[in-house]
């Protein structure tokens, strides 16, 4: 069998240089459906799921509305046509079940491998696990101490199957089936994601993760993810993601909802290091994805924050609807790119309720050939009295190859408001480079240096460890886009 | 290391910046335990030659060699001067946002004397004591570096650095400019605490003053591009009486004979 190990290779100079580390394959029996998109195979999935006739039927709305709709190609980003027709839509390891007890050892291992234990005796503390392998959710851990609280953290294809009610309830209600291109998409196909559910007044005790990894060939992954908090309620939840390195692009289309009710919390946090590709652009993630944050209740703070140093490109704006008064909305977001990698992410912060506020803070790093855009629209509605928003994009350039743009829009309706932008673009500077390097710091780690003081602002909004994790990863993303 | 071999010396120095040559020929030994002053007019030269000593990559070096406890460092990197034990107070330290002092010391020393060689507690006792010494509030030490910090605070930074990384030759790069007087002192106490017999230093200034609180043994003067004059500390009493330009006469005529 054709295992791909972790590449690490020896310089001339001894340094121990790890390129992608997680661009291994896991060899597991996979239960498939044929490539190719039609009404048969949402059907085939639906039912693989055992779903609903209810959920059968969303699914096919959504297919049409989908093969009514077009690619959407207004993102600064280039790439080839997509053959839906070429994709397989699911792919589930034989062995998945539900419950890590039952789950396969090669996918325990797997995950083991990628730093996140599935098993009850080395779980991480203080972070309940969702694990997603491909099409399906394959553990989910610390449920029982969840369900004491009267949280529901389960994989999307068990709450409809449990909490019908409340993914009914719920469901499409924030990115609708036919929102866009890929949101119908993902409707229409969607495998897998997780579900959380967190009642009123209960603030949930452990950071809530689910951890995507795609590992099939051809296969897309189309996960949808769903977040509750009721009243009062208050919630960090943490997502991961990675995928082998493969030389074929594969697509990514998730969904992510979140609703906030009356003085509810939800702080949502992103480390997506996807395959980027190669050096001359050479596979890699096609990373589409849409999450949007309603602030349904009065009161309520959606915080989006999000580390992009991964897939070859990201479309994606993690928005804010803000519908109650003294809403809150927040987006936190480092994109990193390099090689031929390219990113188009901003956010949209809609303000409808009275009093809310928003602030976006943005830092772009681009480096060798990539493009890095930031894309934003603040919308502040008649009805959003004394709305306010801080917007801060601030972009630098590593190297003179790589390019950043900044399309920021923003559209008060009401006198009322008082919004504030302030954006910068900087190469990274020489006379930083040299007053660090001047003082023994090495030119590499002195780039990383400088670099994570720019993007200081976000990594502070990460909750700790991850905000640890996120600085490593980066720093070693910026080993060999210096020079 | 052979004893022969001078601690440290700058041999027919030329450099250009945007092809426009600015060093035509420095030479100068530094001996340790000695502290040299370097004055000269506006545009002689004097930023360019503590740019080239550390290895800045805009300022190239046309010919000539800077030797350094018997090594040629002209090829060597910034970061390898510095951790071979050179350093530069900089007249213009720039601000690195988002980095706290504390980290940057730390990430320094690191570099300098290997990672973990010092002890963290060590290390953060050593960091309250040169504040202490340098009369800088401990709230210092997580603030982002240069950020937002005055002139005379940023200076205060620098020998912060310098005591910090136990340099073994230094050049101070107008530190004394735009200080007052409460700040001036503050920072020639800072420098005075690393002279010693085993500490070479170059004052790189325009005015006398900074030179009545750090005593040099040598000094020169800083023409074109060349060092036109040297002398003892007598000869800062001249320049700051009467001027540069009996210098230039004397050394054109030099040149000419």
């Amino acid at each position: 069998m054709n295992k791909t190990e972790t590449t690490i290779k020896l310089e001339t100079d001894s340094k121990l240089v790890q390129e992608y580390q997680y661009g291994f394959v896991t060899e597991v029996a996979t239960d498939e459906l044929p490539k190719g998109l039609n009404e048969d195979i949402v059907r085939a999935i639906s039912k693989k799921k055992n779903e609903p006739d209810w959920m059968t039927d969303w699914r096919l709305k959504a297919f049409r509305r989908w093969k009514a709709m077009r690619e959407p190609r207004w993102a600064k980003v280039t790439y080839p046509e997509i053959d839906y027709q070429g994709i397989r839509y699911y792919s589930a390891p034989k062995s998945a079940a539900a419950g890590a007890a039952e789950a396969d050892p090669e996918l325990i291992k797997t995950f083991e491998r990628l730093g996140i234990p599935l098993q009850e005796r080395d779980r991480l503390a203080g972070v309940a696990v969702d694990a997603v392998f491909d099409s399906v959710s394959v553990a989910t851990t610390h449920r029982e101490m969840l369900a004491e609280k009267g949280i529901i953290f389960c994989s999307m294809s068990e709450a409809i199957q449990h909490h019908p009610e409340l993914v009914k309830k719920y469901l499409g209600t924030v990115v609708p089936a036919g929102d866009n291109y890929f949101a119908a998409l993902n409707a229409a196909v969607f495998s897998d994601g997780s579900f959380c559910y967190i009642p009123k007044g209960v603030r949930c005790p452990v950071e809530l993760s689910t951890y995507f990894r795609i590992n099939a060939r051809d296969t897309g992954q189309f996960e949808r993810t769903l977040i509750v908090a009721e009243e009062g309620a208050y919630v960090s939840y943490i997502e991961g993601c990675t995928a082998p390195m493969r030389d074929t692009n594969q697509l990514h289309a998730a969904v992510v909802e979140l609703v906030a009710l009356d003085h509810a919390q939800i702080k949502y946090s992103t480390v997506q290091n996807w395959y980027a590709g190669d050096e001359k652009g050479q596979g890699g993630i096609y990373n589409f994805v849409t999450k949007r944050g309603h602030c349904r209740g009065a009161h309520s703070k959606i915080s989006w924050t999000q580390v992009e140093v991964g897939a070859a490109i990201t479309w994606k704006y993690p928005s804010v609807v803000l519908e109650g008064d003294h809403a809150v909305g927040e987006f936190y977001s480092v994109a990193f790119t390099n090689n031929r990698m390219q990113a188009d992410t901003g956010t949209k912060m809609i303000h409808i309720g009275a009093n809310t506020k928003s602030t976006i803070i943005s830092k772009g790093i681009s480096a060798g050939e990539s493009a890095n855009s930031y894309r934003g629209l603040v919308q502040i509605l008649p009805s959003a009295l004394n709305a306010r928003n801080h917007t801060c994009c601030d972009s630098m350039l590593i190297g003179d190859k790589c390019s950043a743009n900044t399309y920021p829009v923003i559209e008060a309706e009401t006198s009322t408001a008082i919004t504030e932008h302030e954006a910068t673009t900087s190469k990274i500077s020489e006379e930083q480079l040299f007053y660090v390097q001047s003082r023994g710091i090495d030119e590499e780690s002195a780039t990383s240096l400088i670099v994570n003081g720019f993007c200081k602002d976000v990594f502070k909004e990460l909750p700790l460890e991850f905000s640890v994790e996120a600085i490593k990863l980066l720093e070693l993303k910026l080993e060999h886009s210096v020079g | 290391m052979s004893e022969q071999l001078p601690f440290f010396e700058i041999r027919n120095l030329h450099a250009k910046v945007e092809d426009k040559p600015i060093l035509k020929g420095v030479n100068l030994v530094i001996n340790p335990g000695e502290t040299h002053a370097l004055m000269g007019p506006n545009g002689s030269g004097k930023s360019t030659l503590s740019n080239v000593i550390m290895g800045h990559p805009s300022y190239e070096v046309t010919g000539g060699e800077i030797l350094f406890q018997g090594r040629n460092i002209i090829e060597m990197e910034p970061d390898e001067r510095a951790r071979a034990g050179i350093f530069l107070a900089f007249q213009y330290p720039v601000a690195i946002p988002g980095i706290s002092v504390a980290k940057f010391l730390k990430s320094a020393a690191d570099a300098r004397f290997g990672q973990g060689a010092i002890k963290a507690s060590e290390f953060i006792k050593e960091m309250r004591e040169n504040l202490k010494f340098l009369e800088m509030n401990e709230a210092f030490l997580n603030r982002f570096l240069n950020d937002g910090f005055s002139g005379g605070e940023k200076k205060r930074m620098e020998i912060l650095q310098m005591l910090t990384l136990k340099p073994s030759l230094a050049v101070m790069d107008e530190t004394d400019s735009g200080l007052d007087i409460d700040a001036l002192r503050i920072v020639s106490k800072g420098v005075n605490r690393m002279v010693g017999p085993n500490f070479g230093l170059l004052v790189i200034t325009h005015y006398e003053r900074i030179l009545t609180h750090i005593k040099p043994d040598h000094m020169h003067v800083l023409i074109d591009g060349q060092i036109a004059m040297s002398g003892g500390p007598e000869l800062v009493k001249e320049v700051e009486k009467n001027g540069y330009d009996w210098i230039r006469a004397r050394f054109g005529k030099e040149v000419l004979v």
